[in-house]
């Protein structure tokens, strides 16, 4: 009585074994290191990385290891002096290509790092740094694009010879005719401009009000979001942080957290800094008055440009990456006014070049003597040059990417001009120091208290006190394993959650050892009280953990931020600590006890 | 070693020891209500928005001082105090209209500076009224909801008696616990309605425990009446209603003795909620099915998990 098979043995030792290899990352602390990773999500080779080294070493730096890890080069110092040298010297030599972050990387040995683990991922609370939280203000994303059907229907309008007035209101285009009798021809040229558009009748019966569609509303909601996030994470980009995050959270928020920065004054400049498009015409003679000449970005040739701006940024309503005639090509919507310079422009300048030019203002910390230096810099570089083929206004087409460049370069359009302008509604930065106190503390917290319940369920249930401990530190392991391979934010609450754990999951083994001694008072042999006590409290454990893990999940999928941590650490717990006080105590008791005879057992 | 007598068989449910239990729940959720409604609550600045600013002085901070300078540069309604250590101090200001956060923040750390000291800004937090009413909006939310599913799940695995027993017991601890915030001034921040959920799950615990030792001598004991059956269920389950609230206190202890200052009303939010919620798993929870006069024909048809129990060799 009491044995398991030889193979579930074996398989809780190897579970065990699993769980602490897993949680073997989380012992060997970290190490100033310095993180490059390539602008543009490029994945860097060992080539690379041996060409990142000999910058360091140039310096006269011993790196104390460098690796490649998901495509990123870490180089690992023995001091923070070295790291910031080599810092400096990378960022001076790759400041185009690469984002050069000062970080400190967890100091694994190269065989765990080549198994793929890594140690728990640590949360702002507890490492410090800056969390914002950006609302996208809808409302004006909805206005300016009905502003860019406003000037369209004018246009058509004047063009179709339609007497009209035109107001933007609550959402809608207002167009007023002058009788009954325009209506129908209005509507037609407004359906011609957008066929999706809801054109409905005005009460006084020679007005018409149209609206975008929900179908349009939420693709332009989605343009919004999508284009302020790209614009957001190519500026983040430029802060020299590691491992930023750029996300979106619900229908019209964006999360911005920065681990490690601790001035958000310099986020702030970031998140404020504009960006702008401008199409010129290439000066070919390159001797006009007022002629300049644009560096090009990436492998773009630069050129001499004309002075005349044909249309910028702020006029570009859409871009949208597709294909024309098989070609992969970005699709370009001006607004009216754009358009017909645009229209005058390409009649008088077939077969000429005409240029795309990227322009943008920003914050930038320059390393001058080794003191970092803010400066405002404007940068305006040529992304594209085209021949005209043809004459065209407000929609044309740029071509002669790859599919991924057009996709690029449409977002890149996009981001030129913000969709939505975007306000901060939640910031919160923790400081270095309170990020290690409160590491400090947690870990505290949990070793005192993992202290107290072990001596107190060693003196009460003696033996088996003994083996319910082992299943407590096992938990513990297993606790962090699980965070380890799900890359969860251990925060605060998180810590919390895992002490909370440490009281709670020794209920399970009081529930069966109490259940033990009362077969044991009740007369019952010993193998068999042992079993019993194990059968009969199943159900109680199960229900009693089910309907934790209920507010845990509530807490988990209504919970925000840290309180998520906490979500998941308490649902971690109790599902591991099923594991442990159940499966793993029988495992051992079976072990020890099983299959001899007893004449009491030691409980 | 034993905590308790081997055999307990204390009377917890007789008429005049309900009416006790009862008239003592009453009393602590009407009194906790009534604070509620006069006092209350410490809300933090998750809830209603605002700034707020942890700093580190290298010596020990001036209160006094502080307020001073930080009204005489605009800051008339701050409030300062000091936050666990000496050096520590948290200032605590109400939103700041169109103020752009840096301009503020700017302004806040000139000011704490000026009387020559030096600074350690630890944490500082901006958040708007709106954030504030919607994660309000959403604790609010989650209480609601995890109450709402516990009291399905109990009545699938008992009866709609036992349901209503343990979620007036989870009702009764989340305000006694919310009421003792109210009643002692402490600060109600997110990490609270985390804990409150927490003691809810908990409590939970110890009541379906409860629970299931009475549904199992309802079968049991064929002729013994509901009530004395519920009582040898309780005194049965004592020693491990007691050993783990007591190790659950243990490390909950720790964690409010160690785990810093921030954590702190969490702590507490636990700590009495536990306590609260062992006593009600033992009165309110049966009381309340008692009450409803529930007996063993309630539950003719347990629905037993026995295909769990045959997964173990």
């Amino acid at each position: 009585m009491n044995k398991y098979p030889t193979w579930l043995n074996a398989l809780v030792f190897a579970i065990l074994l699993a769980g602490c290899l897993f949680a073997l990352p989380n012992i060997y602390g970290s190490v100033e290191a310095v993180q490059v990773a390539d602008n543009d999500g490029i994945a860097y080779d060992e080539r690379r990385l041996e060409e990142f080294v000999r910058v360091v070493e140039a310096a006269g730096i011993e790196p104390e290891a460098a690796y490649l890890q998901d495509g990123r080069v870490v180089i690992r110092f023995h001091s923070t002096a070295d790291q910031e040298l080599a810092g400096e010297r990378l960022r001076e030599q790759y400041l185009r290509e690469a984002n050069v972050a000062t970080t400190l990387a967890p100091k694994l040995p190269a065989w765990v790092r080549d198994l793929g683990l890594h140690p728990m991922s640590l949360g702002l609370d507890l490492r410090g740094g800056v969390y914002v939280l950006l609302e996208v203000d809808m409302k004006t994303a909805i206005d300016s694009r009905l502003a860019g059907y406003e000037q369209d229907f004018d246009d058509r309008l004047r063009e179709a010879k339609i007497r009209h007035r035109l107001d933007l209101d609550d959402q809608s285009v207002l167009v007023r005719l002058t009788g009954p009798e325009d209506l129908d021809a209005a509507r037609t040229v407004i359906q011609r401009a957008d066929p999706d558009l809801i054109v409905t009748d005005g009460a006084d019966g020679k007005s018409l009000t149209v609206r975008m569609s929900e179908a349009q509303i939420r693709e332009r909601q989605n343009f919004a979001i999508e284009q302020n996030l790209t614009t957001l994470r190519n500026r983040v980009n430029q802060l020299g942080v590691a491992e930023p995050l750029v996300q979106r959270q619900g229908v019209d928020r964006i999360v911005v957290q920065l681990p490690g920065v601790q001035d958000p004054n310099q986020l702030n400049k970031i998140l404020t800094a504009t960006a702008t498009l401008e199409f010129r015409l290439v000066d070919t003679t390159g001797d006009e008055p007022g002629s300049r000449r644009y560096p090009g970005r990436g492998n773009e040739a630069a050129q001499v440009l004309k002075r005349q701006v044909i249309a910028s940024g702020d006029q570009i309503i859409d871009a949208k990456a597709g294909f024309s005639q098989g070609q992969p090509a970005v699709f370009i919507t001006l607004d009216s006014a754009a358009g017909e310079r645009m229209l005058q422009t390409t009649m008088n300048n077939l077969n000429k070049p005409m240029s795309s030019i990227f322009i943008e203002t920003r914050r930038e910390t320059v390393m001058r003597d080794g003191v970092p230096e803010q400066r405002t810099v404007k940068i305006e570089e040529v992304i594209n040059t085209a021949t005209i083929r043809g004459v065209f206004k407000n929609n044309f087409q740029i071509t002669g990417l790859t599919p991924m460049e057009a996709h690029d370069l449409a977002l890149l359009l996009r981001a030129g001009a913000l969709a939505a302008p975007v306000y901060k509604i939640d910031e919160r930065t923790i400081g270095p120091s309170l990020g290690q106190d409160n590491i400090d503390r947690g870990f505290n917290a949990i070793k005192i208290g993992f202290l107290a319940v072990i001596v107190f369920m060693l003196f009460y249930y003696r033996a088996f006190g003994l083996i319910a401990n082992v299943a407590l530190f096992s938990n513990l392991v297993f606790i962090v394993a699980m965070l380890s391979i799900l890359q969860a934010s251990l925060t605060l609450p998180g810590i919390a959650g895992i002490v909370l754990t440490v009281g709670m999951a020794v209920d399970a083994n009081v529930l069966i050892f109490e259940r033990i001694r009362e077969e044991l008072a009740a007369g019952t042999s010993p193998q068999n009280a042992i079993n019993a006590g194990y059968e009969k409290a199943l159900s109680s454990i199960t229900d009693a953990n089910v309907t934790t893990l209920i507010a845990a999940i509530v807490l988990f999928a209504i919970g925000t931020g840290p309180i998520k941590g906490f979500a998941i650490t308490l649902m971690l717990g109790i599902i591991t600590s099923m594991f442990t006080a159940i499966v793993g105590t029988r495992t051992i008791v079976n072990i020890v006890f099983g299959g001899r005879k007893l004449s009491s057992v030691p409980i | 070693m034993r905590l308790i007598k081997e055999k307990t068989s204390i009377d917890f449910l007789s008429p005049v020891r309900r009416r006790i239990a009862i008239s003592i729940s009453i009393i602590l959720v009407v009194v906790s209500l009534i604070s509620l409604a006069t006092r209350g609550l410490e809300f933090g600045i998750d809830f209603t928005g605002g700034v707020l600013l942890e700093v580190g002085y290298e010596g020990p901070a001036d209160l006094e001082a502080i307020r001073a300078n930080l009204a005489a540069a605009g800051f008339e309604d701050a409030q300062v105090q000091r936050f666990g250590q000496p050096n520590d101090v948290l200032v605590r200001l109400p939103p700041q209209g169109t103020s752009e956060a840096a301009e503020v923040r700017e302004h806040l750390q000139a000011t704490l500076e000026a009387n020559g000291q030096k600074i350690d800004l630890r944490r500082v937090e901006f958040v708007s009224a709106q954030v504030g009413a919607e994660l309000a909006e959403r604790g609010a939310l989650a209480m609601v909801i995890a109450l709402m599913l516990i009291f399905l799940y109990v009545m699938l695995r008992f009866q709609w008696k036992f349901s209503l027993g343990a979620v007036a017991a989870l009702v009764h601890d989340a305000i006694v616990t919310v009421g003792f915030f109210s009643i002692f001034n402490l600060p109600f921040d997110l990490t609270v309605v985390a804990a409150l959920l927490a003691v809810i799950g908990y409590s939970l615990n110890d009541t379906v425990v409860a629970f299931d030792r009475i549904r199992e001598n309802f079968f049991l004991l064929r002729g013994v009446s509901a009530e004395e059956s519920m009582n040898i269920s309780i005194n049965e389950m004592l020693a491990r209603t007691l050993i783990t609230g007591l190790t659950t206190l243990l490390v909950l202890i720790a964690l409010l003795a160690l785990g810093g200052e921030s954590i702190a009303p969490f702590s507490i939010a636990l700590i009495v909620g536990i306590v609260v919620g062992t006593y009600s798993s033992i009165y309110t929870a049966s009381a309340t099915a008692l009450v409803l006069n529930v007996n063993a024909q309630d539950l003719i048809e347990p629905v037993k998990d026995s295909s769990l129990i045959d997964d173990l060799p």
